[in-house]
Protein backbone atom coordinates (compact mmCIF):
# COMPACT_ATOMS: atom_id res chain seq x y z
CA UNK A 1 0.00 0.00 0.00
CA UNK A 2 1.76 3.20 -1.13
CA UNK A 3 -0.29 6.17 -0.95
CA UNK A 4 1.42 9.53 -0.69
CA UNK A 5 -1.04 11.28 0.88
CA UNK A 6 -1.26 8.88 3.89
CA UNK A 7 2.31 9.18 4.28
CA UNK A 8 1.91 12.86 4.67
CA UNK A 9 -0.72 12.41 6.97
CA UNK A 10 0.91 10.39 8.83
CA UNK A 11 4.51 12.36 9.29
CA UNK A 12 2.11 15.00 10.63
CA UNK A 13 0.59 13.15 12.64
CA UNK A 14 3.89 12.09 14.01
CA UNK A 15 5.14 15.52 14.87
CA UNK A 16 1.65 16.33 16.62
CA UNK A 17 2.17 13.02 18.54
CA UNK A 18 6.22 13.39 19.84
CA UNK A 19 5.37 16.98 21.27
CA UNK A 20 2.52 15.22 23.75
CA UNK A 21 4.07 11.82 24.37
CA UNK A 22 5.22 12.50 27.42
CA UNK A 23 7.17 9.55 28.92
CA UNK A 24 8.41 8.48 25.45
CA UNK A 25 7.23 6.13 22.73
CA UNK A 26 5.78 3.52 25.07
CA UNK A 27 3.36 6.13 25.97
CA UNK A 28 2.19 6.83 22.41
CA UNK A 29 1.35 3.40 21.35
CA UNK A 30 -2.46 4.24 22.07
CA UNK A 31 -2.71 7.20 19.89
CA UNK A 32 -0.37 5.66 16.96
CA UNK A 33 -2.58 2.61 16.69
CA UNK A 34 -6.36 4.98 17.20
CA UNK A 35 -4.82 6.42 14.10
CA UNK A 36 -3.13 3.97 11.75
CA UNK A 37 -5.21 0.68 12.35
CA UNK A 38 -8.61 2.27 13.59
CA UNK A 39 -9.55 5.43 11.64
CA UNK A 40 -7.58 4.90 8.76
CA UNK A 41 -6.83 1.23 8.43
CA UNK A 42 -3.30 1.50 7.20
CA UNK A 43 -2.54 -1.30 9.17
CA UNK A 44 -4.07 -4.63 10.35
CA UNK A 45 -4.60 -5.25 13.85
CA UNK A 46 -2.27 -8.16 13.00
CA UNK A 47 0.16 -6.48 11.37
CA UNK A 48 0.44 -3.20 14.14
CA UNK A 49 1.38 -6.28 16.78
CA UNK A 50 3.79 -7.48 14.71
CA UNK A 51 5.69 -4.17 14.28
CA UNK A 52 5.69 -3.39 18.14
CA UNK A 53 7.25 -7.24 18.43
CA UNK A 54 10.02 -6.33 15.83
CA UNK A 55 10.79 -2.98 16.87
CA UNK A 56 11.12 -3.92 20.31
CA UNK A 57 13.44 -6.98 19.67
CA UNK A 58 15.59 -5.54 17.28
CA UNK A 59 18.26 -3.43 18.82
CA UNK A 60 17.69 0.28 19.02
CA UNK A 61 15.19 2.58 20.19
CA UNK A 62 11.52 1.55 20.45
CA UNK A 63 10.29 4.13 18.20
CA UNK A 64 11.29 2.60 15.65
CA UNK A 65 7.88 1.24 15.27
CA UNK A 66 7.38 4.21 13.26
CA UNK A 67 10.42 3.73 11.11
CA UNK A 68 8.34 -0.01 10.04
CA UNK A 69 4.96 1.32 9.64
CA UNK A 70 6.37 4.59 7.43
CA UNK A 71 7.89 1.67 5.25
CA UNK A 72 4.71 0.13 4.95
CA UNK A 73 3.35 3.45 3.60
CA UNK A 74 6.33 4.84 1.40
CA UNK A 75 9.34 2.56 1.48
CA UNK A 76 12.56 3.44 2.47
CA UNK A 77 11.97 7.01 2.02
CA UNK A 78 8.91 7.07 3.74
CA UNK A 79 10.60 4.82 6.78
CA UNK A 80 13.34 7.56 6.76
CA UNK A 81 10.83 10.71 7.03
CA UNK A 82 8.91 8.91 9.88
CA UNK A 83 12.33 7.97 11.79
CA UNK A 84 12.76 12.30 11.10
CA UNK A 85 9.30 13.38 12.20
CA UNK A 86 9.39 11.49 15.36
CA UNK A 87 12.21 12.76 16.79
CA UNK A 88 13.47 15.89 15.03
CA UNK A 89 11.35 18.73 16.39
CA UNK A 90 11.86 17.30 19.75
CA UNK A 91 15.65 17.10 19.36
CA UNK A 92 15.77 20.55 18.38
CA UNK A 93 13.67 21.81 21.39
CA UNK A 94 15.67 19.56 23.90
CA UNK A 95 19.55 21.83 22.16
CA UNK A 96 17.64 24.74 23.59
CA UNK A 97 15.83 23.96 26.41
CA UNK A 98 18.91 22.31 27.87
CA UNK A 99 19.66 25.66 29.18
CA UNK A 100 16.81 27.24 30.24
CA UNK A 101 16.64 23.76 32.61
CA UNK A 102 19.80 24.54 34.19
CA UNK A 103 18.21 28.08 35.27
CA UNK A 104 15.29 26.55 36.81
CA UNK A 105 16.60 23.34 38.54
CA UNK A 106 15.11 24.21 41.68
CA UNK A 107 12.31 26.16 40.67
CA UNK A 108 9.16 25.02 42.00
CA UNK A 109 6.90 24.85 39.37
CA UNK A 110 9.66 22.72 37.67
CA UNK A 111 9.48 20.36 40.67
CA UNK A 112 5.19 20.15 40.51
CA UNK A 113 5.64 19.81 36.49
CA UNK A 114 8.01 16.93 37.01
CA UNK A 115 5.65 15.62 39.50
CA UNK A 116 2.59 15.93 37.66
CA UNK A 117 3.98 14.26 34.51
CA UNK A 118 4.99 11.30 36.06
CA UNK A 119 1.39 9.39 37.20
CA UNK A 120 0.47 10.97 33.97
CA UNK A 121 3.29 8.73 32.08
CA UNK A 122 2.04 5.93 34.53
CA UNK A 123 -1.09 5.50 32.91
CA UNK A 124 0.11 5.45 29.62
CA UNK A 125 2.65 2.81 29.87
CA UNK A 126 0.07 0.83 31.62
CA UNK A 127 -2.72 1.75 28.53
CA UNK A 128 -0.22 0.38 26.11
CA UNK A 129 0.90 -2.62 27.61
CA UNK A 130 -2.99 -3.30 28.21
CA UNK A 131 -3.78 -2.96 24.25
CA UNK A 132 -0.48 -4.80 23.19
CA UNK A 133 -1.29 -7.52 25.69
CA UNK A 134 -4.98 -7.92 24.25
CA UNK A 135 -3.95 -8.04 20.90
CA UNK A 136 -0.86 -10.62 21.26
CA UNK A 137 -2.25 -12.91 23.81
CA UNK A 138 -4.97 -14.56 21.85
CA UNK A 139 -3.83 -18.02 22.83
CA UNK A 140 -2.73 -19.96 26.21
CA UNK A 141 0.77 -20.06 24.88
CA UNK A 142 0.92 -16.55 24.41
CA UNK A 143 -0.74 -15.88 27.84
CA UNK A 144 2.00 -18.03 28.89
CA UNK A 145 5.39 -16.31 27.35
CA UNK A 146 4.10 -12.88 28.51
CA UNK A 147 3.52 -13.70 31.88
CA UNK A 148 7.22 -15.66 32.07
CA UNK A 149 8.53 -12.61 30.21
CA UNK A 150 7.39 -10.03 32.55
CA UNK A 151 7.98 -12.40 35.66
CA UNK A 152 11.88 -12.57 34.15
CA UNK A 153 11.79 -8.59 33.87
CA UNK A 154 10.51 -7.92 36.93
CA UNK A 155 12.44 -10.11 39.36
CA UNK A 156 14.89 -10.90 38.06
CA UNK A 157 18.60 -8.80 35.98
CA UNK A 158 18.26 -11.54 32.94
CA UNK A 159 18.33 -9.68 29.89
CA UNK A 160 15.01 -9.80 28.20
CA UNK A 161 16.73 -10.70 24.97
CA UNK A 162 16.84 -14.24 26.21
CA UNK A 163 13.22 -13.76 26.92
CA UNK A 164 12.86 -12.88 22.92
CA UNK A 165 14.91 -15.52 21.70
CA UNK A 166 13.11 -18.39 23.73
CA UNK A 167 9.69 -17.08 22.46
CA UNK A 168 10.78 -16.76 18.83
CA UNK A 169 12.07 -20.47 19.08
CA UNK A 170 9.01 -21.51 20.43
CA UNK A 171 6.82 -19.88 17.49
CA UNK A 172 9.05 -21.10 14.83
CA UNK A 173 8.47 -24.85 16.74
CA UNK A 174 4.49 -23.66 16.23
CA UNK A 175 4.14 -24.04 19.37
CA UNK A 176 2.55 -20.51 19.69
CA UNK B 1 41.72 21.10 43.07
CA UNK B 2 38.95 18.07 43.44
CA UNK B 3 36.77 19.69 40.49
CA UNK B 4 39.98 20.16 38.30
CA UNK B 5 41.42 16.45 39.49
CA UNK B 6 37.69 14.80 38.57
CA UNK B 7 37.85 16.96 35.31
CA UNK B 8 41.36 15.99 34.57
CA UNK B 9 40.83 11.94 34.76
CA UNK B 10 37.81 12.95 32.08
CA UNK B 11 39.75 15.82 30.27
CA UNK B 12 39.50 13.79 26.91
CA UNK B 13 37.04 15.51 25.01
CA UNK B 14 35.69 12.92 22.52
CA UNK B 15 35.70 13.57 18.95
CA UNK B 16 32.53 13.54 16.82
CA UNK B 17 33.95 10.23 15.08
CA UNK B 18 34.18 8.95 18.66
CA UNK B 19 30.48 10.63 19.47
CA UNK B 20 29.01 8.98 16.36
CA UNK B 21 30.94 5.45 17.26
CA UNK B 22 29.56 5.57 21.00
CA UNK B 23 26.48 6.22 20.16
CA UNK B 24 26.53 3.71 17.60
CA UNK B 25 27.49 0.97 20.12
CA UNK B 26 24.98 1.90 22.13
CA UNK B 27 21.82 1.56 19.43
CA UNK B 28 23.41 -1.95 18.14
CA UNK B 29 23.94 -3.44 21.60
CA UNK B 30 20.38 -2.10 22.70
CA UNK B 31 17.89 -5.08 22.40
CA UNK B 32 14.82 -4.52 23.89
CA UNK B 33 15.17 -0.77 24.80
CA UNK B 34 18.28 0.70 24.72
CA UNK B 35 18.47 2.95 28.12
CA UNK B 36 20.45 0.65 29.92
CA UNK B 37 22.56 0.19 27.59
CA UNK B 38 23.05 4.07 27.36
CA UNK B 39 24.18 4.06 30.68
CA UNK B 40 26.73 1.11 30.39
CA UNK B 41 28.33 2.54 27.65
CA UNK B 42 28.86 6.44 28.33
CA UNK B 43 29.23 6.09 32.27
CA UNK B 44 30.92 3.05 32.64
CA UNK B 45 33.09 2.08 29.79
CA UNK B 46 33.58 5.31 27.92
CA UNK B 47 33.52 7.55 31.14
CA UNK B 48 32.08 10.93 29.05
CA UNK B 49 29.86 11.29 32.05
CA UNK B 50 29.28 10.60 35.58
CA UNK B 51 26.57 8.80 37.48
CA UNK B 52 25.23 11.41 38.44
CA UNK B 53 25.24 13.83 35.05
CA UNK B 54 23.73 10.85 33.41
CA UNK B 55 20.53 10.57 36.34
CA UNK B 56 20.42 14.20 35.81
CA UNK B 57 20.63 14.03 31.82
CA UNK B 58 18.17 10.98 31.90
CA UNK B 59 15.44 13.12 33.74
CA UNK B 60 15.69 16.52 31.44
CA UNK B 61 15.36 13.60 28.98
CA UNK B 62 12.72 12.36 30.45
CA UNK B 63 10.83 15.65 31.09
CA UNK B 64 11.11 16.87 27.39
CA UNK B 65 8.51 15.47 24.78
CA UNK B 66 9.91 13.14 22.08
CA UNK B 67 12.12 10.00 22.39
CA UNK B 68 14.22 9.73 25.87
CA UNK B 69 17.21 8.24 24.27
CA UNK B 70 17.38 10.90 21.19
CA UNK B 71 16.66 13.39 23.64
CA UNK B 72 20.01 11.94 26.03
CA UNK B 73 21.96 12.10 22.49
CA UNK B 74 21.32 15.51 22.16
CA UNK B 75 22.08 16.78 25.46
CA UNK B 76 25.42 14.84 25.35
CA UNK B 77 26.34 15.53 21.96
CA UNK B 78 25.80 19.00 22.53
CA UNK B 79 27.73 19.43 25.79
CA UNK B 80 30.78 18.10 23.51
CA UNK B 81 31.25 19.70 20.53
CA UNK B 82 27.73 21.93 19.92
CA UNK B 83 25.31 21.47 17.22
CA UNK B 84 27.65 19.74 15.26
CA UNK B 85 28.23 16.76 18.04
CA UNK B 86 24.45 16.83 18.62
CA UNK B 87 23.63 15.69 14.72
CA UNK B 88 26.34 13.18 15.11
CA UNK B 89 24.50 11.84 18.16
CA UNK B 90 21.51 11.56 16.53
CA UNK B 91 22.60 9.91 13.68
CA UNK B 92 24.86 7.55 15.49
CA UNK B 93 21.79 6.30 17.84
CA UNK B 94 19.18 6.16 14.75
CA UNK B 95 20.65 5.84 11.62
CA UNK B 96 22.11 1.90 11.64
CA UNK B 97 18.83 0.77 12.97
CA UNK B 98 16.62 2.57 10.97
CA UNK B 99 18.12 0.83 8.02
CA UNK B 100 17.78 -2.34 9.43
CA UNK B 101 13.75 -1.83 10.40
CA UNK B 102 13.63 -0.84 6.60
CA UNK B 103 15.03 -4.40 6.24
CA UNK B 104 13.24 -5.87 8.23
CA UNK B 105 9.83 -3.60 6.73
CA UNK B 106 10.96 -5.55 3.41
CA UNK B 107 11.70 -8.88 4.66
CA UNK B 108 7.72 -8.59 6.59
CA UNK B 109 6.06 -7.37 3.42
CA UNK B 110 7.67 -10.60 1.43
CA UNK B 111 7.41 -13.35 3.64
CA UNK B 112 4.70 -12.52 6.46
CA UNK B 113 2.55 -14.96 5.63
CA UNK B 114 4.51 -17.70 6.13
CA UNK B 115 3.72 -20.41 8.70
CA UNK B 116 6.52 -20.67 10.62
CA UNK B 117 7.67 -16.85 10.25
CA UNK B 118 4.25 -15.83 11.69
CA UNK B 119 4.88 -18.16 14.46
CA UNK B 120 7.60 -16.69 15.17
CA UNK B 121 6.16 -13.19 14.75
CA UNK B 122 3.27 -14.52 17.76
CA UNK B 123 5.85 -15.54 20.18
CA UNK B 124 8.04 -12.04 19.71
CA UNK B 125 4.90 -10.09 20.25
CA UNK B 126 3.74 -12.38 23.46
CA UNK B 127 6.93 -11.69 24.86
CA UNK B 128 7.32 -7.71 24.01
CA UNK B 129 4.00 -7.74 25.93
CA UNK B 130 5.56 -9.57 28.83
CA UNK B 131 8.26 -6.95 28.67
CA UNK B 132 5.63 -4.13 28.71
CA UNK B 133 4.00 -5.48 31.70
CA UNK B 134 6.91 -5.64 34.24
CA UNK B 135 7.38 -2.04 33.04
CA UNK B 136 4.03 -1.34 34.04
CA UNK B 137 4.53 -2.87 37.52
CA UNK B 138 7.77 -1.27 37.73
CA UNK B 139 6.35 2.00 37.26
CA UNK B 140 3.31 1.21 39.59
CA UNK B 141 4.21 -0.91 42.43
CA UNK B 142 6.58 2.04 43.65
CA UNK B 143 3.19 4.12 43.90
CA UNK B 144 1.20 1.46 45.39
CA UNK B 145 3.97 0.66 47.63
CA UNK B 146 4.41 4.76 49.28
CA UNK B 147 0.28 4.90 49.11
CA UNK B 148 0.94 7.91 47.06
CA UNK B 149 -2.56 8.08 46.24
CA UNK B 150 -2.80 11.55 44.24
CA UNK B 151 -0.78 9.81 41.48
CA UNK B 152 -2.59 6.68 41.54
CA UNK B 153 -5.78 8.48 40.75
CA UNK B 154 -4.24 10.49 38.07
CA UNK B 155 -2.61 7.39 36.54
CA UNK B 156 -6.06 5.94 36.63
CA UNK B 157 -7.75 8.43 35.03
CA UNK B 158 -4.80 8.40 32.00
CA UNK B 159 -4.92 4.89 31.49
CA UNK B 160 -8.81 4.57 31.68
CA UNK B 161 -9.36 7.81 29.43
CA UNK B 162 -6.74 6.25 26.89
CA UNK B 163 -6.82 2.46 26.91
CA UNK B 164 -10.78 1.80 28.03
CA UNK B 165 -12.52 5.34 26.93
CA UNK B 166 -10.69 5.59 23.77
CA UNK B 167 -9.79 9.30 24.01
CA UNK B 168 -6.92 10.76 21.81
CA UNK B 169 -3.65 10.97 23.41
CA UNK B 170 -3.72 14.44 23.02
CA UNK B 171 -6.98 15.35 25.01
CA UNK B 172 -5.94 13.34 27.53
CA UNK B 173 -2.59 14.55 27.82
CA UNK B 174 -3.61 18.72 27.79
CA UNK B 175 -6.31 18.05 29.94
CA UNK B 176 -5.02 15.87 32.54
CA UNK B 177 -1.69 17.67 32.35
CA UNK B 178 -2.60 21.01 33.86
CA UNK B 179 -4.34 19.63 36.72
CA UNK B 180 -2.22 16.95 37.77
CA UNK B 181 0.73 19.73 37.81
CA UNK B 182 -1.55 22.44 39.26
CA UNK B 183 -2.26 19.98 41.66
CA UNK B 184 1.38 18.72 42.91
CA UNK B 185 1.87 22.52 42.73
CA UNK B 186 -0.39 23.19 45.41
CA UNK B 187 0.55 20.19 47.46
CA UNK B 188 3.74 21.63 47.92
CA UNK B 189 3.03 24.59 49.60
Amino acid sequence: MRDDSALSVFLLQLVFLSFVAIGGINAAVPELHRQVVEIHGWLSEQAFTDFFAIANAAPGPNMLIVTLIGYQLGGATGALAATAAICMPTCILTYFAAKAWERFKDAPLRMAIQAGLMPITVGLVAATAYLIVRTADQNAAAVAISAATAALAYFTRIHPLWAFAAAAALGFAGLV
Amino acid sequence: MSESSAAAERSHIPSLGELFLGFLAIALTGFGGVLPWARIVLVDRRRWLSGEQFAHDLALAQFLPGPNIMNISILIGARFRGPLGAIVCALGLAGAPAVLMIVCGLLYSRYSDIAWLRGGLAGLGAAAAGLLISLAAKLIVPLLRERRVVSLVFALVAFGAVALARVPLYWAVVLLAPVSIAVFRWRAE
